[in-house]
């Protein structure tokens, strides 16, 4: 892995292109020359780091920040477990959103390019990053897909992470709101069991709530479970299929881009 | 959670100090991490011996500080201890409770030669 920009494994590829040092800073890295060794004196020193873990991620991510503000971008992270209806639900706010804002969208998944061939049977812009091993998107992956993608200015982009309400809760991309989609054929104790997701997210979408008459799925209970670990958390209870909740959820998305 | 980027992390910014300072081994890593931050520490360990191999990190001693969990109970006024994010104050019960310290995870320093 070349460790500029820890980029490079060979696992990562963008719309099916295998993202392999395509960027122009030199891979040679270049490292200190051999210590001298002198006799019956220890080398040892400590060096002081003082650094966050995700740095390198955290720079990228104010580079994508510093690109979207510049070209008046809303971006959104939008996170959860595999089946949550988060492609439907975009696919959805698109088409109810055509003359009124323009969206574009990073797919994020393991494998396949399923998601963002959805997204553009609609006619918005979309790039699928395939991570295959990794669990999660990061900013430097979310970097290279904005070269590829064109956003018109003041747009919406759709950053749809990998589904898993672990791992993508660490890494910032970015974006403006990470919007976590809690849908109701899932426990309503999800908010406690993976605090991390939703104590970062600043919107919850509690989706397919048109099955709620068929579920004992306890939707105040499980606001109040999300509630209790990020007491600022916004929600808004949607359905992508009977379009309850869609106009609230469009709102708030035009609010954002203003 | 994500401790093998995690692990990679670790590993860049060691790279990043040794053209910056000028070493060539790495023979002591001291991390701090919060207890609130959800990271695994043996797994981490784990990770840690896995990405390093054939680096200039290649068998160093792996040293984790752990930086217990604080917060500020919003009605109470007042600082309290966390073990886990949502836990409620342990003095009115409520769970407006804002994290302050226990999420970081940082390198702190390296012994190298």
């Amino acid at each position: 892995m070349c460790t500029t920009c820890g980029c490079g494994d060979g696992e990562t590829s963008i719309d099916g292109a295998v993202h392999v040092n395509e960027h122009d800073h030199p891979h040679g890295h270049a490292y200190a020359p051999a210590h001298a060794h002198v006799p019956g004196m220890s080398q040892k020193r400590m060096v002081s780091i003082e650094q966050n873990i995700l740095a390198k991620n955290d720079a990228y991510a104010r580079e994508n920040r510093r690109l979207f503000a510049e070209r008046g971008i809303f971006a959104l992270n939008l996170v959860s477990s595999p089946g949550s209806g988060k492609t439907t639900l975009l696919v959805k706010t698109i088409e109810m959103l055509k003359n009124r804002l323009e969206v574009s969208v990073i797919e994020g998944d393991q494998q396949t390019s399923q998601d963002a061939e959805r997204i553009r049977a609609t006619g918005a812009s979309a790039i699928q990053i395939n991570t295959g091993r990794g669990c999660h998107l990061d900013a430097h992956m979310v970097g290279h897909a904005l070269g590829k993608l064109d956003m018109a200015k003041g747009s919406v982009l759709m950053i749809e992470n990998v589904g898993n309400l672990v791992c993508p809760a660490a890494f910032d991309l970015g974006e403006a709101h990470k919007v976590v989609i809690l849908s109701v054929t899932e426990g309503e104790d999800k908010p406690i069991k993976y605090p991390d997701m939703f104590r970062a997210a600043d919107l919850m979408l509690v989706n397919k709530c048109d099955l709620l008459p068929y579920l004992s799925f306890d939707v105040d209970c499980a606001i109040a479970y999300a509630r209790r670990v990020n007491p600022g958390i916004a929600v808004i209870r949607t359905s992508a299929t009977s379009g309850a909740g869609m106009e609230d959820w469009l709102a708030w998305l035009e609010r954002g881009a203003a | 959670m994500h401790e093998m980027s995690l692990a990679e992390g670790v590993l860049q910014l060691i790279e990043d100090a040794a053209r910056e300072q000028h070493f060539a081994r790495v023979t002591m890593v001291c991390l701090e991490i919060g207890a609130l931050s959800s990271v695994e520490r043996e797994s981490l360990a784990f990770c840690f011996d896995a990405v390093t191999r054939s680096s200039i990190a290649e068998g160093a001693c792996l040293e984790i500080l752990e930086v217990p969990g604080s917060g500020w109970c919003l009605p109470c006024g007042r600082a309290v201890a966390m073990a886990e994010l949502y836990d409620a104050c342990p003095h009115c019960g409520g769970y407006q409770v804002q994290v302050t310290g226990g999420t970081e995870m940082r390198v702190k320093e390296l012994e190298v030669e």
